[in-house]
């Protein structure tokens, strides 16, 4: 009986918190996406014509670790039963890869870089849940940041 | 000069001097395993392992320089970085790359 009681506050707990997290996180994505989007991601190796000279690059990364929480767990574990999507990770999944990427902007953007190149993605499963399920997940996004470089005026005599 | 791109714009590359590579395995601490267990209930960002993970990536990227350093590079290029658990309790990072030497 109290197995029971404890198992449904977890999961009411998980429910409400886990709900309000992801809903607020959200937001915060969306909202730091609109700011971010003048700082274009190129996806390629090859450097574009207009970035090949005057510039000066350097490595720019950006990580967060998610973790999942007990409602989650509990419906991807009822949907190992009778498989399909698992939407509850998926939504883990893309919140962590989108706040990766935004911190990567972030960073780009404080030292005044104008586009990042050949951003590559990670993802580890840091932290093992019940029943070695999925408990925290590390999304990691890096790139090369290209910063102009300031020219000085030239002095004409 | 650390880049993820296979060149450097301006510059030129005088000299292959192979791979080199840096990692480091972290262990989390009994508080900070308790915390992630807590979290594992409510959801949410666990900003103790973010933070440790960066560190201990930052030391993986220093490693896998001072070797190039050591053997006379001034870049390395082609960095890519793997992060694997281990246990349930320890990471391992893992960055790697091209050692060049830049005109």
């Amino acid at each position: 009986m109290l197995g029971i009681i404890t198992f449904l506050v977890l999961l009411a707990l998980g429910y409400g918190f886990g709900q309000w997290f992801e809903r607020s996180h959200y937001r915060s994505i969306l909202e730091r996406e609109q700011e971010l989007k003048d700082l274009l991601i190129i996806q390629s190796k090859i450097i574009p014509p207009p970035f090949s000279s005057g510039h000066e690059t350097f490595l720019v990364d950006g990580s967060v670790v998610i973790s999942v929480d007990y409602f989650k767990q509990f419906v991807a574990g009822l949907r190992n039963f009778v498989g399909g999507r698992v939407t509850p990770y998926e939504t883990l999944l893309d919140r962590a890869r989108r706040e990766a990427i935004l911190r990567m902007k972030e960073e780009a953007k404080a030292s005044g870089a104008d586009v990042i190149l050949n951003v590559k993605y990670e993802m580890c499963s840091i932290y093992k849940g019940r029943r070695n399920s999925i408990g925290s997940v590390e999304a990691l996004a890096y790139g090369t940041a290209f910063l102009p470089i300031k020219t000085m005026p030239v002095v004409e005599r | 000069m650390i880049s993820n791109l296979e060149l450097i714009p301006g510059k030129r590359i005088s000299k292959h001097l192979g791979l080199v590579q840096g990692s480091t395995v972290r262990s989390k601490h009994v508080g900070r395993d308790f915390m992630a267990g807590l979290k594992n209930i409510f959801g949410g960002e666990l900003k103790g392992y973010t933070e440790l993970l960066q560190d201990a990536r930052e030391e993986a990227v220093a490693r896998m320089v001072e070797q190039a350093s050591s053997i006379g590079a001034n870049a390395v290029l082609n960095v890519r970085f793997s992060t694997s658990s281990i246990t349930s309790g320890a990471a391992e990072l893992f960055a790697y790359g091209s050692a060049v030497v830049m005109e």
